[in-house]
């Protein structure tokens, strides 16, 4: 060094970049480009796997892709409960434009006051997600994004459509915006319907807009399609004359199921009152129950050809038996007075029937082993819950089985009180009576195979008792006013007093008919229960039988069933 | 004999032609073939903007143009001119502080409306070395405490004015082309080993003096995470795209970080990112080699002057294009804080390539003027 600087003032010219000051200079550089290139294989090579990692944080994403819920349809195929594709409309408010025009164009856009969406906007200003309007048909959703307005987004949805409306609203139920269930079957079968939602790898950019699919990881598997073994004809029908009877009698409700005699499919369930599952803005909460299976009721004088089956069965008794029921009331336990309406005097035990004669049932149970009738109740699957019937708020009713049996509970359980069970639980107790004594589990899912049923009763003791309840629909039967013109009908009927907060109410009844048609080869049971109905009739025979009569007529019709009554015994009382 | 005469004779040739010309293949190859490419960088990293890249290619045909006039001035004879550069560029420095327009937080352009806008900075790139080169070459080397002195002063003007737009990357700049040039004047160790004690020393002041945001520039470099989304965000990102390419990249046009936006400033000063994520470690080492054989060529050519003043100069320059591709790519991936310097020709941008290209040109004209006896 000292040497260059002694050289220096010599020759100046040649000191400027002196061999070794520019080799020095050179290996300066390339050692920087070593740190460099050290830096860059660092960061490529070492560090490649913990930042790739988080560059595909920042820009891959798994979507979902939504599957389609499963169909509801009758049993016929025709739908009940349809997903429409939709278009929910979002956007993010930080990156919406500000300007005035652009907000109400697309507040006209939307439908929406100019005014209104501005504030609506400015609410939303400094979070990043607003819905603009949810489940959008997709044409006019198309011609909002058709705008072209920056952060406002898109997304495909689908949306439950109910053809049918209110007429089996509370059976189908419902599902919330979001596409989950939320009543009814929707909910009880929601994750069948529901289906598997897909899953797809995409590439976000920095906005979190999709800018490319890159593989499919799971195609969408569309939920399963339900086919109900409902008739929608049927339960139009039955739906319409329910609804006008219910009106016509001021009733608080009414519900009615109708179930194949000899399967135990649910033809027809209709409640009223009902809401509009396509539109829910104004729905009134008393629509919502299923009554027909939510709802358990003292049942009354519908189960009487029920117990009869026991007294028939004991051995101790025929059709023919007689009892004499006066002088129309007795005294059990020294405190309970059981009465009939009348003083029938000397009945058969058909004429107990015919008559609906309390006093004539309770001489027969209190002749039968403590339990006989509790025992045949609880064969015919009341007081449990539903088989086959797997329902959100099903009512299982109650059969309570006392540590002692006193003469009032043997005989108040054989006239239909003392338990509870839903319309359903009773129209499927009397499959027994349709089916040779073999009682079937009701179901409101279509059968492809025959059901085996359980022997409750003989099939002599079904075809008597049966019998017997085609006297209760003849003319001068408490029934009489269920006949159909052109078939036999076998019915019961029943008025209950409705128990409130003191007991049972002077003033509130319900009143219930348990039908089956044709009586010669059974094809429906209908069991149809007014609940309080606050006209001048309040009777079952005056309020749920002329229902029947009219829902059995047109459903026997629809179903082809071959008229089995050459006299039109119906036509003086229609 | 004969054949070895030929030869040498057809290499004289051939060399004589370029010479005529004034401009060196090797070198005006090593600058082709940098911008072309990075010109296919830019084609991607400007999202595919036809525009972009037309823009960018006309500008780099007129820089080509400014280095091919430029090579046939004599250097003498703008050395004759320095004095008169060197003030009106002083001057102009000035005009920018008082009536300079305004761009991205800071005033570097000097406008005259609707004829030009430029930054009169960008040329003190250039006549900051050619000043102090100038000086010193009349002088005896290595310089003396009052030529430092002198040196010290016709630097700090200009870097201070520079400085205080604010524009610290082009300040480090033109500062380091004028300490190059006393360097290569022959500056003694050991006054490069007090100076470089005195810069450090001096760090406190600056940081004192720096504005707020160079300062956040500065903690984020030490610690990117304190803050990912903010002053971090560019960082990080760039570290995340150039790791992300891995050895072989993810091939042209298909770099998540870059082409989803992830990657701030991705066609200017973060090109390289761009590069990194989509040609990965084999593109960005083609690169530094692309750098270093135009360097090694121009350290090359600077030697070979034929004067003081030209081996200074030419020397000054280079080093001052080493700096802009190191304080670049180092910044981008992560080795130095972040200062606004792009990469020398393939960044977006037009008055830097238009410098460059001009320096370049006195680089050659330095190199093919020479006295043809050395």
């Amino acid at each position: 060094m000292s040497q260059r600087r002694n050289q220096a003032p010599s020759s100046s010219t040649h000191h400027a970049m002196s061999p070794w000051r520019f080799r020095f200079i050179v290996l300066l550089i390339l050692m920087a480009l070593v740190v460099l290139a050290g830096r860059i294989v660092y960061l490529q090579v070492v560090d490649q796997p913990f930042l790739k990692g988080q560059g595909d944080a920042r820009t891959l994403r798994v979507e979902t892709i939504d599957a389609h819920r499963g169909m509801i349809t009758d049993r016929d195929g025709e739908p009940l409960a349809v997903s429409t594709p939709v278009v929910t409309l979002w956007a993010n408010p930080q990156e919406l434009p500000t300007d005035k025009a652009t907000l109400t164009q697309l507040a006209q856009a939307l439908g929406e006051r100019p005014a209104d969406f501005i504030s609506r906007v400015d609410n939303y200003r400094n979070k990043s997600f607003m819905y603009l309007k949810r489940q959008v048909t997709p044409e006019p959703a198309q011609s909002v994004l058709d705008l072209q307005i920056t952060g406002v987004y898109g997304q495909h949805e689908y949306k439950r459509y109910y053809p049918t409306g209110e007429v089996m609203a509370q059976l189908l139920g419902v599902t919330n915006i979001d596409d989950k269930g939320q009543e009814g079957l929707e909910l009880a079968y929601n994750d069948y319907l529901t289906g598997t939602p897909g899953k797809r790898r995409v590439l976000k950019d920095r906005k979190g807009r999709l800018v490319r699919d890159l593989h499919l990881i799971r195609d969408a598997e569309p939920g399963g399609n339900m086919q109900l073994s409902i008739n929608l004809r049927l339960q139009y029908m039955a739906y319409r004359e329910l609804k006008a009877a219910v009106a016509e009698h001021h009733a608080d409700a009414g519900t009615l199921v109708m179930i194949d005699a000899r399967n135990g499919e649910v033809l027809a369930m209709a409640n009223a009152p009902s809401f509009n599952p396509n539109n829910r803005a104004n729905l009134d909460p008393a629509g919502l129950r299923n009554r027909a299976i939510t709802d358990a009721f003292e049942p009354g004088s519908v189960m009487k050809p029920l117990a009869m089956c026991a007294g028939l069965a004991s051995g101790k008794f025929t059709p023919d038996t007689v009892i004499d029921t006066s002088p129309g009331w007795m005294v059990l336990d020294h405190r309970y007075t059981i009465k009939d309406s009348l003083d029938f005097g000397k009945l058969t035990m058909t004429g107990i029937i015919t008559k609906s004669s309390n006093i004539g049932m309770t001489h027969m149970a209190l002749a039968l082993p403590d339990a006989a009738v509790w025992n045949m109740y609880n064969a015919m699957g009341l007081g449990q819950p539903p088989e086959q019937i797997n329902f959100p708020g099903e009512g299982d009713g109650s059969l309570p089985s006392p540590f002692s049996w006193s003469k009032a509970k043997r005989a108040t359980l054989a006239y239909g009180y003392g338990l509870s069970a839903s319309a359903l639980q009773i129209a499927a107790a009397y499959t027994a009576i349709t089916n040779d004594g073999e009682r079937i589990p009701a179901t409101l899912f279509k059968r492809r195979d025959p059901v085996k049923g359980k022997q409750v009763v003989s099939a002599k003791i079904a075809h008597q008792v049966l019998k017997m309840m085609e006297t209760v629909v003849e003319p001068g039967g408490s029934g009489h006013r269920a006949a159909v013109n052109g078939y036999r009908v076998a019915g019961k009927t029943g008025t209950v007093r409705k128990v409130g907060a003191e007991g049972y109410q002077r003033k509130a009844y319900r009143a219930n008919f348990v039908g089956i048609a044709p009586a010669s080869n059974p094809r429906i049971i209908t069991m149809i229960s007014i609940d309080n109905p606050k006209g001048k009739e309040f009777y079952g025979g005056q309020v749920a039988a002329p229902i029947f009569a009219r829902v059995a007529g047109k459903a026997l019709r629809l179903l082809d069933v071959p008229p089995d009554d050459p006299h039109d015994t119906a036509e003086a009382t229609r | 004999m004969q054949h070895v005469a030929s030869r040498s004779r057809r290499r004289h040739k051939k060399r004589f032609h370029w010479r005529s010309w004034r401009i060196d293949p090797w070198l005006t190859l090593g600058l082709l073939v940098l911008v072309c490419s990075g010109l296919v960088v830019l084609y991607s990293a400007s999202g595919e903007s036809r525009y972009l890249v037309e823009a960018q290619t006309m500008r780099f045909v007129a820089a080509f143009a400014v280095m091919a006039v430029v090579a046939q001035i004599p250097p003498h004879l703008l050395m004759r001119m320095v004095p008169l550069f060197y003030l009106s560029i002083v001057a102009m420095l000035v005009a920018v502080d008082v009536i300079g327009s305004h761009a991205m937080g800071a005033t570097r352009w000097l406008e005259i409306p609707g004829v030009v806008r430029f930054q009169p900075s960008e040329l003190m790139k250039i006549v900051m070395p050619m000043t102090i080169a100038a000086y010193l070459s009349k002088r005896d080397l290595p310089p003396n405490w009052t030529d430092l002195g002198i040196c010290l002063f016709i630097m700090g003007l200009p870097v201070a004015l520079i400085a205080k737009q604010p524009d610290l990357g082009t300040s480090l700049l033109v500062a380091s082309s004028a300490v190059f040039v006393v360097l290569l004047g022959g500056l003694s160790w050991r006054l490069v080993g007090f100076f470089a004690v005195l810069a450090l020393a001096a760090l406190p002041l600056l940081w004192l003096n720096m504005h707020g945001y160079q300062k956040q520039r500065v903690l984020t470099f030490l610690n990117p995470e304190s803050d990912p989304l903010g002053a971090g965000w560019n960082i990080i990102q760039s570290k995340t795209a150039i790791g992300s390419g891995g050895i072989s990249g993810k091939g042209w046009m298909e770099g998540t970080q870059s082409q989803l936006e992830f990657l701030p400033e991705r066609h200017t000063d973060f090109i390289v990112a761009v590069l990194g994520e989509e040609f990965g470690l084999i593109g960005m080492l083609l690169l530094l080699l692309c750098y270093l054989l135009i360097i090694c060529r121009g350290l090359f050519m600077a030697s070979r002057a034929g004067d003081t003043y030209g081996r200074l100069l030419a020397g000054s320059l280079i080093l001052t294009f080493f700096v802009y591709v190191f304080v670049n790519i180092g910044m981008v991936s992560g080795l130095l804080p972040v200062v606004g310097v792009p990469l020398p020709l393939v960044s977006y941008g037009g008055t830097a390539s238009v410098t460059l290209m001009a320096g370049f040109g006195i680089l050659m004209s330095v190199y093919t003027h020479r006295k043809s006896s050395s």
